[in-house]
Order: C-alpha cells, then structure tokens, then sequence
C-alpha cells in the first residue's frame, strides 16, 4: 500500500517536472523572441517595492510589442522570482542567463542582491540594468547602473538643507546594512571638508524594521535642541520609516524645526500609510510624480491603465527603469543585434528622454546624467519640489569625498576599465571590496 | 475768535458754513477711504504673493504683519495651512474653505472682507505654495497674534512660539501683554521670556535677576542662552562680562541640567515600560499556547497580523469613524484569530501533540502560507491604518517631559488585556478546565472534562489574545505581511525568559527586558543593545533553564 503510495507520487513528481519543462522546449524552437529577464523579489520583505518594478517593465516590454518589437522580433518576459532571498538572486541570474539565455535583465533592488549577482553577470558576460539609488564605488562591464549614485541624490540633498535651510548640525540616520553606512562617510566625509565641525555631526544605526523609535527621537529631539539648525538624513530603509515618522508625529518634532530628509522614501511607500505625520518633511529624488511634464503624464496615463488601478502611484526607480529600458531598445537598434558585446560598445553616449522633460545621457561610466529634485511631503503622499539642480548632474561611480575611491576612475570607451587608479595608472579589474 | 475774523460777511460765513460741512463729511469718510486703500494695499502684497520665490515671501508675509489690515491673521493662518489659492482666471487671491478629502469643487472666502465668495471647481485655482523654513516664518507671525486670544492655551503656545524668536517687536507686544494677562501659566511664561530678553539689557543687576527669574524654568532656549553667556570666547573673553552675573548663570544651567537629566532619566524609564508592554502583549498569547499547551505555534506573528489586518479592515468599513474603529477592532480581532487560531487546531496541531519539532515545522508552513494569503488579497503593499485623535500627540507633564499619547495608552491595554486574562484563568469554567489539563490530561478526561474541546479552546484564546496584540501593532508600525515575522522571535524570548508556563513571568519578563533594552540604547546603539540583551538572556537561561519563574511541582516533569 505505502510503495504504491510512493510510486504514484513519483509518477505525478515526473508528469509535472515533464510538463513544466515543455514550454521551454516550444520557446527554444520558435527563436523569434528577444527574451529580456526580470529578477525582482514578487515574495519576501522586498516584495513590496520590487513588484511594481516587475510590472513596469512588464508594460514596457507590451509597449514596445505594440509597436511592432524589436529587430522585427516580439519580446518575451521572462519573470523569476528571487524571493527577497540574496543567494537565490544568484541562483535565479544564473537561471537566466545559462539556461533560458536572456538578451538583458532588468531587475535587483538592495544593494546586496546586487553584489550577490555580479559575479554571475560578469562569468556570463550577461548585462544587468540596476534602476535603484544605490551607495556607488562600483562600476561592473556588465551592470548599467540608472539609478542613482550619491552626488545625484546625497550630496544635493545635504547642499540644499545647508544653504536655503542653513543647517548646522547633521543627523545621519541609517538602517544597518552597506548602502547607508557607505553613504554616510561619504556624507561625513562631505560635511568635514565643507567645515561642519565633528561634534556637530551624529550618525547612528538602527536594525531593518526597527519599529521602537522613543529613544532615538528623544535623542535628535535633545541634539536638536542645542540651538542650531538641525537636520536628519535619513537613509533609512523600507518599513522601519513608518514607525519612524510616527514617533517623530507624536513627539512634536515638526519639518519645521528639525526636516528630515529621506533618500528612500517614495510615493509608493507613502501610499501605503497615513501622510499626515510627514508633511513638510523632505525626500530627495530625480523623478517625483507631481512634477509637470507631458511625457510623465502620459507615463502616469499608461500606468494606472495598465495597472487597472487609478490609484497606483509611479515613482523614481520605476523611471530609472523606464530610462534603462528605452536605452537598451536604442543600442539594441542601433547595434543590430542583442549580442552583449555589441550592445555594450553601443550603450555609451546614447541618449533618450527622462520623464521630466529632460534628456539622460548614458555616459562611459556605465551611470547615466540625472536632474535632482527636492520635493516636500503633501498630506496626499505627493511631493511638491521645493528645489531643484539647474541642469542634470552625471553619476559619478566613486566618490570624490572618500580618500580611498579619490583617484579610481571607471571608462568602459577608452580605459575600458571600471575601476582604474589615476595615479598607479593600473586596472584592478573587477576586484571589489 | 476764528468766527469772528470770519465774519467779513454773510454771504461768505454761510459758503464757510459749507466748506465746513463739506469738510466735516469728508473727514468722517475717512476711515472708510483708509479701509479701501488698506484693502487695496492687501489686494497687491498679496498679489505679489503668485510669482515670488521663497525669500521673496518670506518678505512679502513680513509686510503683511506690518500692515494691519484686520484680516492679516486668517490670511496668514490660511497660507500656513496651505489654503491660500489664487484664480486661474482673474488672478485674485483667495482663501478656501477647506481642502480636506481633495473635493472637486472649493469654497472661497474673500481675503478683505473673510466673507463667503462661493465656490470654484478646484482646477481654476492655484495654490501659493511653502516650504519649510517659510513655514517656520509663518508660525512665529502667527503666534503674535495668538498673544491676545482669548483661550489661555493658546496664548501660552504663542508665547512659547515667540520666546523662540525673540526681537524688539516681539518683546513689546509682551511687555503689553504681561500687564493684562490673568492666567498665571500664561503670565510666568512671559514674565520667562521677557527674562530672557533682559539677558541682553546693559544694566548689570538686571541681568541678574533674570538670571534668577530663568533658573527655575526647564525651556531649551532658555538653557542654551544661559550656557552661551558663560561660554568662553577663543580670545578668553566671556559673552558676559559681570562675575557674579555669570556665577548665578552657571549655578542655574547646573540647576537646570540637573532637572532635565532627572526628567529625561523618568523618560527612559517610560520608554522602556512601553517597550516592554509590546513585548508582554506579543507573548502573553504565546505564554498560553506554548507555555500552558506546549505547543510551539510559529504562526504566532501571523495570528497579530491577521489582528492588525482585521483593524484595517474595520477602518475601511467605518470611514468617518476613525476614533471608534479601533475600540471596535479589539473584539473583531480577537474572533478573527480566535477562529482561525481555532482551525489550525483542529486541522493540523492536535494530529501532532507530542511531537514538538513536527508542531514546529507544521506551523511554520502555516505561518508562510498565511502570508502569502494576505499578499494574495491585499497585495503586497503595506496598508495603511489611520492613527484616531486620541491616540496622537503627547502629554506633555513640562517642558523636559512628554509622554507620548499612544503608548501610554498601549502600556494601559496591556495592564487591562492581561488582568482580564488572569481572571479568565483564575475564576471561569474555561479557565479551571485549562488548568486542569495542563496539569494533568488522563486525571482530567477521567474526571469528565472534554480535553480536545479544552485544547482547541485554549488554542483559541491565545490566538484571540495575538489577534488583540494586532491591534495594538496597527498603530505602532506597518500593516503588512510581514508584520509577524519581526515580533515571533521577541515573543518567544519573553515567555522563555519569562518561564514557561508562567504568565507573572511573561509580564515581568518583558518589562525587565523592555527596561533593560531602553536603558542600554542611548549608551550603545540600537544594533549593539538588542545583541547585548539577547546574549545576557542567553546566559541566564544557562544558568536558570526554566526562567525567572519556573513552574514547581508534578506538573513541571512533563515540560
């Protein structure tokens, strides 16, 4: 009885792995796909912001079918789940990449789903398109980084509170994981050098989903309190800001007298609580979804259509993907071919229009040319700009402020190295730290 | 004697008498021309208003106050709270009405008169927008009109908010104010800022006794003032030159240090009461269901995520009854765990009594399968769950302490939710039968009680108490589906800490861990001080296996 039990299990077991296995095998024979890979976690903590991204490029990649492919051929999804897990993104990369053969892939959030696939990217000779923020010091063959890198997004920030706000003395405040903490030397580092004294700087570290905030609020309130103008920069990361902007609500720490400026806070993630706690408080972006442009309306139009959601809000790496995208279809195009290689030589110096209403440049360092806006918090969970750069700022992979990353250079058209010290005059490849 | 210079002749006294008259109308005019033009002037100052850049209104509001047209404050108030717009068609400015729940039409109210100036679709007007630092600006012009309001709890917010930005109009509106004010509070918190403004006076003695007036008050600008005064200079000059003044402002920022430290120390200890709260509500439940069943129930945190999920839906249901949706929450959540807690029982736990690492395994499945059912019909997204009125804010007892509102009231719920548990226990039916099986199943089925009803009811009640936790998690953090995995181990710590078996020791277990984590954060970081807490539990449960309270007698030898 039990073995007839097991056997029957097998056969179903096989039946299944059999037909699962069947749709690949029609795609491998039809070939008259451009097959582009999406690896964003649809499961797990990232989940919450990782999904809209999977379905950004889902509507891309329906856009582009409409208007008859590319290179005479239809594109084709194929979506994977990381599940929020860093070992499986590699897992997953190695999915696509080896076995289904993916043209591109467009995917990643945290910067260490990120490390964890570059080795992958870099043995496949695969090509990666990154559209979040992101702490820099990379620059891979392989990885087109379109969100951005901190003097698009940190070092404009903190400009701004210093010279309309006249801020003094600086709260850095981050979530304990590598894209904050190398954010914020690269802020320390920024601050020191503009001649903000060391005591009048606190940088502090709080767990992911830390939700008790008392005594951290109590705590800037009181380095608040010391007669300066102060701020917080905030670079903490996903749910732990609810309960942050909270405890700042209830304990009275208004924009007003101490603003806090958040690097990962979107109308995506305000649509998910009650505003009102937040307003007047500040976030820095290159993209917000109030800002006027026909392009972005039309962006917002075909969104909420193709989300049926009149609700969904878009936000900044959505553009980031939406840039990434529309210069993958050029150098594709004007490649002729997928082929990595080809498309790779031809991804610098294209150019395709951001949503704003300006242009983005793909530059030789693998970063793209950005406009950075500061915008406030409205009780909507809109941003309203209050500021923004005159013209686009381009990414710059590493950061001038940090005596170790200084003199490294990333050229992938003449040095074709991304990480080259100017002064040994040597390529360290692509050995990171 | 000006008649009778005038009396030249008749003829020319009654053209006088005229001109007389004719004057005396258009000086009893006057006051309604002086209007016009004040209005006029606020007509084209805020007009001014469409195109300027942030200093540029910042200006332009600084006019304003000058002004004293009679309406500056509500204009002032309604460019505060974002409901200064301008007509898209004759580019009047405006205020609305109000813009709460984005209405599709608003109502005007005209800038002159503050009379009703009906209604336009909210397409054809253009807010003036604020930033912060403009805000800021805003407040203070406002609070200068607060001064005079009549609700004492008002001036004494405008005096606060001007103390903040003292300057020589400032400090002559409260000079006049002082005299009349009749509320003591009111008039010690100016008498405090004018103190403070005395600090600067030339006369020696004065600053003394301001000195002397600032001691006793705990206000951080006051502080910071006072500190600045004995601060030295790099030349090795003090800002203030008089021994015996500067003598008295170091006694009093010693004093007044020395205050804050002892309220902010109170603070801490609050802190930690509220954190430790958390946790006893997150494990009583667990105390029931793993301490007095034994069973180790990884689905725990889903049971409060459902509980907080349930919150959210109440909220929808009841839009415009913000306050009462979470009074009405408590006992929806707890039947939705309750009964779902309940199913898990009767489906897969009372197969695998006895077998603690498959009881693990099958309720961790249902803990992702859970999960993933929220992500399924509420998306991935978190939701959002308004805080009600009552619950924001804080308590302030004075100017170095304020408790937040929501939790204290959360350390309240918990008090409550654990007494009515303990009576629950101690003095019902259910509870005797509780206790009896826990005690000693085979004794109780032969004494005729029916121990699966038991179990599936205690399972239940511990569920109902997470789904209740729920609740209270809704207002602390985010309503998503991962909500319980952030609290399962926390409560896990608790009752193992706690003793297992023991609700005494859950409660005191999490409010000594609670305490403990607070105290330990402001020296060591939020990272190091939850690490250092669970290595010194670690080490306890070395020494101590059983907890703080550990259950004696029988019925520990079957643990």
């Amino acid at each position: 009885m039990k073995h007839r039990k097991i056997f029957m299990t097998a056969v179903l077991l096989a039946a299944s792995a059999l037909s699962l296995s069947l749709p690949a095998v029609t795609v491998a024979q039809q070939a008259a796909t451009i097959k582009v890979g999406v690896l964003h976690s649809l499961s797990g903590t990232m989940a919450i912001s990782e999904t809209t991204l999977k379905d950004t490029i889902l509507m891309l990649i329906e856009d582009q079918n409409k208007k008859g492919g590319l290179l005479g051929k239809k594109l084709e999804a194929v979506v994977v789940d990381p599940a929020s897990n860093w070992p499986l993104f590699a897992e997953k990369a190695a999915q696509l990449l080896e076995k289904d053969k993916v043209a591109v892939v467009f995917g990643c959030w945290t910067s260490v789903s990120r490390k964890s696939v570059l080795p992958v990217f870099e043995k496949n000779n695969g090509l990666l398109f990154y559209p979040v923020q992101y702490e820099g010091e990379e620059s891979s063959k392989n990885v087109i980084y379109t969100g951005a890198a901190p003097n698009q997004q940190a070092i404009p920030a903190v400009d701004y509170l210093m010279k309309d706000l006249s801020v003094k003395r600086w709260v850095l405040e981050g979530t304990d994981y590598v894209y904050p903490r190398t954010t914020n030397k690269i802020l320390e580092a920024y601050l020191l050098s503009k001649g903000v004294a060391k005591e009048d700087i606190s940088i502090n570290y709080t767990p992911f989903g830390f939700s008790d905030w008392q005594t951290r609020v109590a705590a800037i309130k009181k380095f608040g309190s010391a007669g300066k103008k102060t701020a917080v920069v905030s670079t903490i990361n996903g749910d732990a800001n609810v309960p942050f902007y909270k405890e700042l609500g209830n304990q009275k720490v208004s924009a007003e007298d101490i603003p806090v400026v958040a690097f990962s806070v979107g109308e995506e993630e305000l649509s998910g609580l009650d505003a009102k706690p937040l307003v007047g408080h500040l976030a820095a972006w290159n993209y917000f979804q109030s800002i006027k442009s026909p392009v972005n309306s039309t962006f917002i139009t075909q969104w909420k259509t193709y989300i049926k959601n009149q609700k969904r809000t878009t936000n900044d790496p959505m553009e980031a993907h939406y840039i990434g995208f529309n210069l993958w279809v050029k150098a594709v195009q004007k490649a002729g071919t997928t082929d990595v290689e080809k498309v790779l030589a031809a991804l610098p110096g294209l150019e395709t229009p951001n949503l704003t209403g300006g242009i983005a440049k793909m530059l030789p360092n693998h970063h793209i040319t950005k406009p950075v806006y500061i915008g406030e918090v409205k009780a909507d969970g809109q941003f309203e700009v209050v500021w923004k750069t005159a013209s686009t700022v381009p990414g710059d992979a590493w950061s001038d402020f940090l005596p170790d990353s200084k003199n490294i250079d990333a050229d992938w058209v003449s040095l074709k190295c991304g990480n080259y010290n100017k002064t040994t005059k040597k390529c360290s490849g692509q050995n990171y730290k | 004697m000006l008649w009778s210079e005038l009396q030249v002749t008749p003829r020319l006294r009654k053209d006088v008498q005229w001109l007389l008259l004719l004057l005396f109308v258009l000086w009893g005019a006057r006051p309604v021309q002086a209007q016009t033009e004040q209005d006029a002037t606020l007509q084209s100052t805020l007009g001014e208003l469409r195109d300027a850049d942030f200093p540029g209104k910042e200006a332009i509001v600084e006019r304003l106050t000058k002004s004293g047209h009679p309406s500056t404050r509500a204009v002032l108030t309604a460019f505060f709270e974002d409901r200064l717009y301008y007509r898209n068609d004759n580019q009047t400015v405006m205020l609305v009405k109000s813009t709460e729940g984005d209405p599709a039409s608003l109502d005007l109210i005209d800038t002159r008169t503050l009379k009703e100036a009906g209604s336009i679709p909210a397409d054809q007007v253009t807010k003036i927008g604020t930033n912060n630092r403009l805000r800021r600006f805003l407040r203070t012009a406002i609070a200068q009109f607060g001064l005079s309001n009549p609700d004492a709890s008002i001036r004494l917010e405008a005096v606060r908010e001007v103390l903040r930005s003292l300057d020589e109009s400032n400090i002559a509106l409260l000079r006049e104010r002082v005299d009349v004010e009749t509320d003591p509070g009111v008039k010690k918190e100016i008498g405090i800022a004018l103190a403070l403004s005395e600090l600067d006076s030339a006369d020696s003695a004065v600053r003394l006794a301001a000195v002397a007036t600032l001691r006793e008050s705990l206000n951080n600008d006051v502080r910071n003032k006072l500190a600045s005064m004995i601060e030295k200079s790099p030349e090795g000059t003090y800002a203030e030159s008089d021994e015996s003044v500067r003598a008295a402002a170091a006694s009093a920022v010693k004093h007044i240090d020395q205050w804050r430290l002892f309220y902010s120390g109170i603070q801490t200890l609050f802190f930690g009461l509220s954190l430790g709260s958390v946790l006893v509500l997150i494990a009583i439940g667990l105390a029931i269901t793993f301490g007095v069943m034994g069973v180790i129930n990884m689905a725990h945190g889903e049971l409060m995520m459902l509980g907080a999920y349930t919150t959210y839906v109440v909220q929808q249901s009841m839009p415009n009854y913000v306050g009462i949706s979470i009074l009405v929450a408590i006992p929806a959540a707890f039947l939705v765990a309750a009964s779902t807690g309940v199913l898990i029982e009767r489906t897969i736990i009372r197969f695998l009594y006895g077998r603690p690492l498959e009881t693990l395994l099958a309720t961790f499945g249902v803990s992702l399968i859970l999960q993933q059912l929220v992500r399924s019909v509420f998306s991935a997204l978190n939701r959002e769950v308004k805080t009600p009125d009552w619950m924001s804010g804080t308590l302030q007892l004075n100017e170095a302490l304020a408790i937040t509102y929501n939790r204290l009231y959360i350390v309240l719920f918990t008090l409550i939710v654990f007494a009515i548990l303990l009576v629950v226990l101690k003095y019902t039916r259910m509870g005797l039968d509780i206790r009896a099986v826990a005690q000693n199943r085979a004794m109780s089925r032969a004494m005729g009680i029916r121990s699966e009803w038991v179990d599936a009811m205690t399972f239940g009640l511990g569920s109902g108490i997470a789904g209740v936790a729920g609740v209270a998690l809704s207002q602390l953090t985010n309503v998503g589906p991962n909500l319980g995995q952030s609290y399962i181990i926390d409560s896990f710590m608790v009752v193992v800490f706690g003793g297992v078996g023991n609700l005494w020791g859950s409660l005191v277990g999490g409010m000594s861990m609670g305490i403990v984590n607070k105290l330990l954060e402001p020296y060591s970081g939020a990272v190091l001080a939850k690490i250092l807490v669970l290595v010194a539990l670690i080490l306890f449960i070395q020494r101590r296996p059983r907890g703080l309270f550990p259950q004696t007698g029988r019925s520990s030898e079957n643990q």
